[in-house]
């Protein structure tokens, strides 16, 4: 199981829960899980989210393989200037 | 083949990059060859021209350009029924480029011509008449979050919370129970939160808690060329456009969802450009420029006053903010909490959820919380300015930090150190840190000269630090030999700080080949697969990511080259020194192979040789940055000036150490204007008072110090040579280290930006009726 936290407006569109334990193999399965388990989420996750991988930032790395020892962050999508 | 075994490992020595070559771009610019966006021309061109509210909010009941549509010359009008609502659009973009029901803030484009002229498109504006209903409007920020506030967007709904109430300004008490339960409309766009730990808990314990609230003003970019672009539909709906962008993919992608074309039906080339900082890394003009080409059927070209740059493209957030920070007598932090309340202009999406995760992570904290609320007001739609969102938060943060050192009476840089974060820190935003290298710019700040001088009277000496992600993106990469052996490189990345100079330093690094072997164009959006835009100062990164990865493509296939001429297997065959040499004693005795000279066999051995990659590019190591500034106030004018200046950054790889430095005093010589004395200032009516350079002040020279660098390099593992980002951490501690060294200077903690001089004068009097009091 992969121990998945969500950050700032995330956790509060999953009804207030910040971490979820979710069978999957790789970003896309996360989501996808994290989307039925969180219908108000879905829209969010479908528009994009970045996703932190032990502390590296991934934007769309949909099929970025996961395992349980990894620290996975769904955080809000992020832009610079 | 060895090439493709090698595991990762960075170098420590390198031939070509650090080296500081010429930029190839210079000669151009500075003798006025390079084309920006007001430089295009077509045949048969009209010239565009913007129609712009003069209300803060107000209905639009009617438009009538009929007598403009009769003038000589006019050619096209157009208004929001020209733009109609395609498909999957994203409706806040076309709502801001183009008003519908609505005027959203003073500026807000309502109608747009093409005529022959100037003079004739300008006399056309004055004959369109709009029939205006004026709204109540709002335009601060605090403001637009009371319950009672004029409302921008009827869908925008919020539930009014109990801390949103004090946040706002209202008391507990009988307003608060007047509210009904459950949403209703509001200016709140959203409200964002993170954190760990329990804060309560981390204030009990601590011994000295400091906690103040802060207010900074929106800015602009103060890109020195105003937006333009140049659009070209054609009969057969094929269209072209040459654009002053950081994106031209974008603005293709963005243009063809608005207009409803097919992305290969448009064309876009980016024009040189003159500045951007965040703020071209969205459309205003473009799709105007293009609708009104493909009415009218001919060539359009807008460019912008820069009255309407100020009014009508995108400054970043003003903010209103509580910073709460608690210590330990021996300078430990115990808890952090903060509450960030930004405003981004008429529509969401304002930067409060970036400066809420940057706030506090500069530090290693086990409790600590932010909240960022993202408001709408009568002001333009907010664009990106460098780390959007992080200076403000940093400002308030280290300001409290400065305070603290200043009651536990420990040196300023040794409480950062103190409580600095670094590998295995878990942010305050969530995930744990990776190798960062914000300890050793603290470290390199405080043996530097200038935090040895000793100040005199009037004197101060603020210090901060800063914090952004930096990231990486889509990006496409083809390096292309040619027949004499030198190397054209297509990036799609549009240069907005010498990146064009640092992409031939690597692909001359790799190759082993000069620097000026090596060419490298901005290509259109026809020649190549999609790449991002430049922001997150991600391009060093990720199209350098590109181009090595192109270069070691390229290394294969000469090789391979080599591998066929000499008769052996490619295996057998290394890339050395610019030469294709046979690996070891077993592989044969061969004289090794130039470049040039495997070039010049190319047509016989196979063709053209390129190489190519193509990448979604991840692993953009975050970066710190630690700066030191001396000011000296003088008490009878409130007027600053700025005595000394030093910036402190982990680089991770300098590529070009004179890019890398002149980010470094580009970011901090920003962040000065910004605390001095850039401000949008609104009146009463809601419009803008000083839409120009006059009266909206930029630094100039004659303001700044030189400003000192030091390069930090810890490399970052995610990047072949080590590079993360430098281009927006440098604007993230200015706006606190000088407001900390005006406070130290005044002997006032200063709260409000910017500390111009009549708000320096007016602190220096509080303190002194105080002090007689």
């Amino acid at each position: 199981m992969l121990t998945v936290k969500l950050g700032g407006s995330l956790a509060a569109k999953a009804g207030g829960k910040s971490e979820f334990e979710i069978e999957g193999r790789n970003v896309a399965d996360v989501l996808r899980a994290l989307g039925e388990l969180c219908p108000e989420l879905k829209p969010i996750l479908d528009k994009g989210v970045s996703v932190s991988i032990d502390g590296t930032l991934h934007r769309e790395a949909l099929y970025q393989p996961l395992t349980p020892a990894n620290e996975i962050f769904i955080l809000p999508r992020m832009a610079g200037g | 083949m060895p090439l493709d075994t090698k595991p990762n490992v960075i170098p420590t020595t390198f031939k070509t990059v650090g080296t500081r070559p010429v930029r190839p771009d210079g000669v151009d610019k500075v003798t006025g060859r390079a084309r920006f966006g007001a430089d295009m021309q077509a045949p048969g061109m009209l010239v565009g021209r913007v129609l712009r509210s003069p209300h803060a909010h107000a209905r639009i009941v009617k438009i009538d350009t009929s007598k403009a549509e009769a003038l000589p010359g006019v050619k096209a009008v157009i208004t929001s029924k020209d733009m109609p609502a395609q498909e999957g659009c994203d409706m806040d973009v076309l709502t801001n480029v183009m008003a519908r029901d609505k005027a959203l803030y003073d500026g807000h484009a309502v109608a747009a011509v093409a005529a022959v002229d100037a003079a004739v498109a300008r006399k056309a504006l004055k004959l369109i008449k709009v029939d205006y209903k004026v709204l109540p409007h709002v335009t601060d920020v605090d403001e637009a979050m009371k319950p009672d506030a004029p409302i921008l967007h009827a869908h925008i709904e919020h539930e009014y919370q109990q801390d949103l109430l004090e946040t706002a300004g209202h008391v507990k008490g009988k307003k608060e129970r007047t509210l009904p339960k459950g949403k209703r409309p509001s200016n709140i766009a959203g409200r964002y939160e993170f954190g760990h730990g329990d804060i309560k808990k981390g204030f009990a314990e601590a011994d000295v808690i400091v906690e103040h609230e802060f207010t900074t003003e929106a800015t602009h970019q103060g890109y020195i060329e105003p937006h333009a672009c140049l659009a070209s539909v054609s009969s057969d709906g094929w269209a072209e456009m040459w654009v002053c962008t950081q994106g031209h993919f974008m603005v293709r992608d963005v243009c063809a969802k608005l207009l409803g074309l097919d992305v290969s039906r448009l064309r876009v080339t980016a024009s040189e450009i003159g500045g951007g900082f965040g703020g071209k890394t969205t459309v205003f003009i473009e799709p105007v420029a293009l609708a009104l080409s493909r009415k009218a059927g001919k060539p359009v070209k807008i460019v912008m006053s820069r009255e309407e740059v100020f009014r009508a493209t995108g400054p970043t957030s003003s903010a209103s903010m509580k910073v709460k920070i608690g210590a330990k007598r021996d300078g430990t932090f115990t808890a952090a909490d903060a509450i960030l309340k930004f405003q981004g202009g008429a529509f969401p999406g304002s930067p409060v959820e970036m400066g809420a995760m940057c706030a506090f992570a500069c530090y290693d904290l086990r409790n600590v919380r932010i909240i960022g609320y993202d408001v709408v007001t009568n002001r333009p739609k907010q664009a990106a300015y460098r780390a959007p969102g992080a200076p403000m938060a940093a400002f308030a943060v280290e300001a409290c930090v400065g305070e603290l050192s200043e009651k536990l009476k420990m040196d300023a840089i040794d409480i950062r150190l103190k409580n600095a974060a670094k590998e295995g820190t878990v942010s305050s935003y969530g995930p744990t840190f990776g190798p960062v290298g914000l300890v050793e710019t603290l470290q390199a700040a405080k043996a530097h000269k200038n935090y040895k001088v000793k100040l005199g009277p009037n004197q101060g000496r603020g210090v901060a630090s800063g914090f952004w992600f930096n990231f990486g993106g889509q990006t496409c990469t083809t390096l292309n030999l040619n027949s004499d052996g030198t190397l054209g490189l297509a990036v799609g990345t549009p240069d907005i700080g010498g990146s064009r100079a640092s992409m031939c330093l690597m692909a001359a690094e790799e190759l082993g080949i000069a620097y000026d072997d090596v060419r490298t164009i901005v290509a259109d959006t026809g020649s190549l697969g999609y790449n991002d835009i430049s922001e997150g100062s991600r391009v060093t990164f990720s199209s350098g990511l590109a181009t090595i990865n192109a270069a070691r493509d390229c290394k294969k296939k000469l090789c391979q080259r080599a591998a066929m001429i000499w008769g052996i297997p490619e295996e057998a065959v290394e890339w050395k020194d610019g030469h294709a040499r046979p690996a070891g004693a077993n592989a044969g005795n061969f004289e090794p192979l130039s470049i040039k000279e495997l070039a010049a066999k190319a047509s016989g051995t196979g063709g053209p040789i390129a190489g190519h990659f193509e990448v979604n590019a991840d692993g953009a190591g975050p970066s710190f940055a630690t700066h030191v500034v001396d000011v000296e106030v003088d008490p009878e004018t409130g007027a600053m000036k700025v005595l000394r200046y030093l910036v402190v950054q982990d680089a991770g790889k300098a590529i070009h150490p004179d890019y890398v430095e002149g980010q470094f005093q580009g970011g901090a010589v920003q962040g000065i204007g910004w605390v001095l004395n850039e401000e949008y200032i609104y009146g009463a009516d809601g419009r803008l008072q000083n839409p120009g350079f006059l009266d909206y002040r930029i630094p100039v020279c004659s303001d700044v110090p030189m400003i000192d660098t030091v390069i930090v390099e810890v490399p970052n593992p995610g990047h072949p040579y080590g590079v993360r980002g430098v281009g927006e951490t440098s604007i993230v501690p200015p706006l606190a280290a000088v407001a900390n060294a005006v406070s130290a200077a005044m002997g006032v903690r200063a709260t409000t930006l910017p500390m111009s001089p009549p708000k320096v004068l007016a602190a220096l009097e509080n303190k002194m009726r105080k002090a007689a009091d």
